[in-house]
């Protein structure tokens, strides 16, 4: 691997040489220890971690599309760690230190923009959520406070803090560590990380079926063969239930798909991450000045990643609530992708009934944030045929056995 | 906008309805075991294809029925009666 530096961007800036690939291709190998399917962040940092801190490198992450076709190149990239059940706050909070280190790591500029995370808060129950949320942060040393329309107003002027708004703020979490990220970076930092070790990934390689024997996993269908393979693992995000029923493992999801939308770019001015809850919207501004917006998923559960009016009607109306001097930017693009939703709002991750089999789903809305967690776990679990303890909580079993997390206080449209 | 046909009203616009979801049968509380009654509350086929669902029709005639949606192309049917 050509390392990446100043003095590289300088030559080959002056000289026009090009840069080499992040990645090779590689022939399909007819066995490899491990299959990751699905090439997002999750099944990305599985393999770059499964290699680099296990030294497991007979490893092959395929996808059916291109990597970061799935939620990874289309999410709006906030990260934060100021969850609500201690479980999730300590699991997005080793994510989120993960993130600060990874350009370092992978050699490679993410671009994580720590710029503060606020959740708003528009009525006395909201706000009574989020006195409860810091609480759960701080036990934790997460940096996490309620702060008060004063102080909002001093770190976003553009917002609407009267008493005569029609959702009027009384308050907001607000988390300083938290912030946005080039999404499409981290999944290509880690790409080139665990190429580099040796890891092959195969883009346009559909997984159609697994192969199960006697209780165990022994390889996957793909449109290009089939492979061997004594572990594989479910990180397909959206499509996860389509590939877990492959093996026999019904799961608690549902896919619904999120839109988000961005508009053209102008002057810096909007310094923190803004959420609201109650009106299902959030926006940022990214380092190239466009507003990103989200809100919640589409009414209706689908796989269909089709863009509707009523998302960019409703969005609209609600950011000029927020910030009403907004009203004539122009929205550039708007865009859906697949998110697999759980009862409880927390991932479902580590061994199922089937040997063998893995799993790293049900990371709904909020995925992208945990994607070096998730990696650095699943190769764990992988490796060590353990289940971490930070996981502990995310098993399969809990919906059976009746211990749900309860996330959805801080999950639901958090971001 | 998405059209969504009401057996009462007719087609009308998919924000008049609420999606309720798949069409499940709830297990005799009776009879039930913890394990059958926690996958009626938690598993979802989540079908990748034709799936029978049950919506709301909230701004209209307030009915509740059944509708075949593929759930990639979200075009819909009648249900067919043996499936
Ligand atoms: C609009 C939007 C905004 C979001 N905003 C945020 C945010 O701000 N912060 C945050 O933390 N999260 C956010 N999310 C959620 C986040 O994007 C996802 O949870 C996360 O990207 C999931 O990553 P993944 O690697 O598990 O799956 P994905 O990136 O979805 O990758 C799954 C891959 O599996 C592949 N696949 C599927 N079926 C097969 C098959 N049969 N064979 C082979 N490959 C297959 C797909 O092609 C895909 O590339 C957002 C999501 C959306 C859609
Ligand atoms: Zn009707």
């Amino acid at each position: 691997m050509t390392r990446y530096s100043a003095w590289r961007l300088f030559r080959n800036g002056l000289t026009h040489r090009e840069w080499p690939a992040a990645w090779r291709p590689h022939d399909l190998r007819p066995s490899y220890d491990v299959v990751v399917i699905g090439g997002g962040v999750h099944g990305l940092a599985t393999a770059y971690y499964l290699a680099t801190n296990h030294g497991i490198r007979n490893v092959a992450v395929v996808d059916k599309s291109y990597i970061g076709s799935g939620g990874s190149g289309r999410n709006t990239a906030i990260v934060r760690s100021n969850y609500l059940t201690p479980e999730g706050v300590a699991f997005y909070d080793r994510s989120l230190h993960l993130y600060e280190e990874l350009s370092a790591t992978l050699n490679f500029n993410v671009m994580f923009s720590q710029r503060g995370h606020m959740t708003l808060a528009h009525n006395d129950s909201s706000l009574r959520t989020m006195h409860w949320r810091a609480e759960v942060n701080k036990l934790q040393g997460v940096d996490s406070r309620v702060i008060y329309p004063d102080e909002i107003k001093r770190r976003v002027p553009h917002l609407d803090v009267s008493a005569g708004a029609r959702y009027p703020i009384q308050g907001a979490l607000y988390h300083p560590p938290g912030g946005i990220i080039r999404h499409d970076a981290v999944v290509w930092g880690y790409a080139r990380g665990a190429d580099a070790a040796g890891v092959h990934i195969h883009q346009n390689t559909e997984v159609t079926g697994i192969e199960v024997s006697g209780g165990k996993v022994t390889g996957v269908r793909t449109n290009r063969g089939t492979i061997a393979a004594g572990t594989v693992v479910n990180a397909t995000a959206g499509w996860a239930s389509t590939i877990a029923d492959m093996a026999g493992v019904p799961l608690p999801i549902q896919t619904f798909p999120l839109q988000a939308a961005v508009t053209e770019p102008v002057r810096p001015f909007l310094e923190t991450v803004i959420v609201s809850g109650s009106l299902h919207v959030y926006v940022s501004q990214t380092d190239r000045g466009e507003l990103v917006f989200g809100a919640s998923v589409d009414p209706f559960a689908s796989y269909s990643t089709r863009g509707s009016l009523e998302f960019i009607e409703g969005l609209a109306g609600h950011v000029l609530e927020l910030m009403p001097a907004l009203a004539k930017m122009r929205l550039l693009r708007q865009w859906a992708g697949l998110c697999d939703m759980t009862p409880d709002f927390s991932p479902i991750m580590g061994f199922t009934g089937v040997d063998g089999f893995l799993v790293d789903v049900g990371w709904g809305t909020y995925g992208f944030k945990a994607g070096p967690v998730s990696g650095e776990a699943m190769a764990e679990c992988i490796a060590t045929q353990r289940t971490p303890k930070i996981i502990e909580a995310f098993g399969l079993e809990r919906f059976a056995n009746g211990t749900l997390v309860g996330e959805k206080g801080a999950a639901a449209v958090g971001h | 906008m998405m059209l969504l046909r009401c057996p009462w009203c007719g087609p009308r616009n998919v924000t008049e309805f609420r999606y309720v979801g798949e069409k499940t049968s709830r297990p005799d509380p009776a009879t039930t075991t913890p394990t059958q009654w926690r996958t009626y509350l938690y598993t979802r086929a989540n079908v990748f294809g034709w799936t029978v669902e049950t919506w709301y029709h909230s701004t209209g005639c307030r009915q509740h029925f059944s509708v075949e949606r593929h759930t990639l192309s979200n075009r819909t049917r009648p249900v067919q009666e043996n499936s």
